[in-house]
């Protein structure tokens, strides 16, 4: 199957995460999937578990699911989404740390190439190596 | 311009100008990732003259390398396919990284 890595993209904002997917759909195509959540249910700023649970099951690949995350609680939130998801789900998804809107280039970039999730979030993780 | 280095029969190397307007910006960055993805052999770039090559399938990396407008692009590769993935990516670059072909 030549299924590729999808990725999730949560911010703070709509907004940022909505820009930031867009980004990825223009420079690296189609062919990986993009998914985003950002802002609270009442529209205001922050990040909500349920919304993040369904980012990733918008995103889902039988390769995995790369979260690319801002602050903080983006952070924490995606953390306990990946804890509320089902058991066999759990393994296969990662929370990069790595710059949000780079990031999610970067990892979209290797994810088209067909590369495995380990290889995704290391790239992505690069930019924050040094 | 391309041409095989008879050192061992397999390292193939090409030139090309990059005519893009601003250089290796980040989405000329992600097109020649792309395409070098495609390939199986080891392909390395850099500007012409440069001290180090850089991997051309690590888009972190071409993006750093801010190869500016005009400059002269050196392609190395090696393995199986290599001849071919010196010829695509002499091609994405010679023609400006059109949509398409990565």
């Amino acid at each position: 199957m030549n299924d590729t890595v999808g990725i999730v993209i949560v911010s703070h904002s709509k907004d940022i995460a909505k820009g930031t997917a867009d980004m990825v759909r223009q420079m690296v195509g189609s062919e990986v999937k993009v998914a985003f959540c950002g802002g609270n249910p009442d529209g205001g700023l922050g990040t909500s578990v349920p919304l993040i649970v369904d980012a990733i099951n918008d995103a889902w690949s039988s390769r995995g699911v790369a979260i690319l995350v801002d602050l903080g609680g983006a952070e924490t939130n995606s953390e306990m989404a990946v804890e509320m998801l089902d058991p066999e789900r759990r393994d296969l998804v990662v929370v990069c740390n790595a710059p949000i809107v780079e990031g999610a280039v970067m990892a979209a970039t290797e994810a088209a190439g067909g590369s495995s999730l380990a290889q995704v979030r290391a790239v992505a993780e690069e930019l924050s190596a040094d | 311009m391309l041409e095989t280095s008879n050192a061992n029969g397999q390292i193939f190397t090409g030139d090309v100008q990059l005519v893009h307007a601003v250089g290796m910006h980040a989405r000329p960055a992600v097109k020649l990732t792309k395409l070098a993805k495609k390939f199986q052999a080891q392909i390395s770039v850099r500007v012409a003259g440069a001290a180090e090559w850089i991997n051309a399938k690590s888009v972190a990396k071409i993006m750093a390398m801010r190869a500016a407008h005009g400059s002269m692009i050196e392609i190395m590769a090696s393995g199986s396919d290599a001849k071919a993935a010196v010829a695509a990516l002499v091609e994405l670059i010679a023609a400006d990284f059109p949509d398409g072909i990565s």
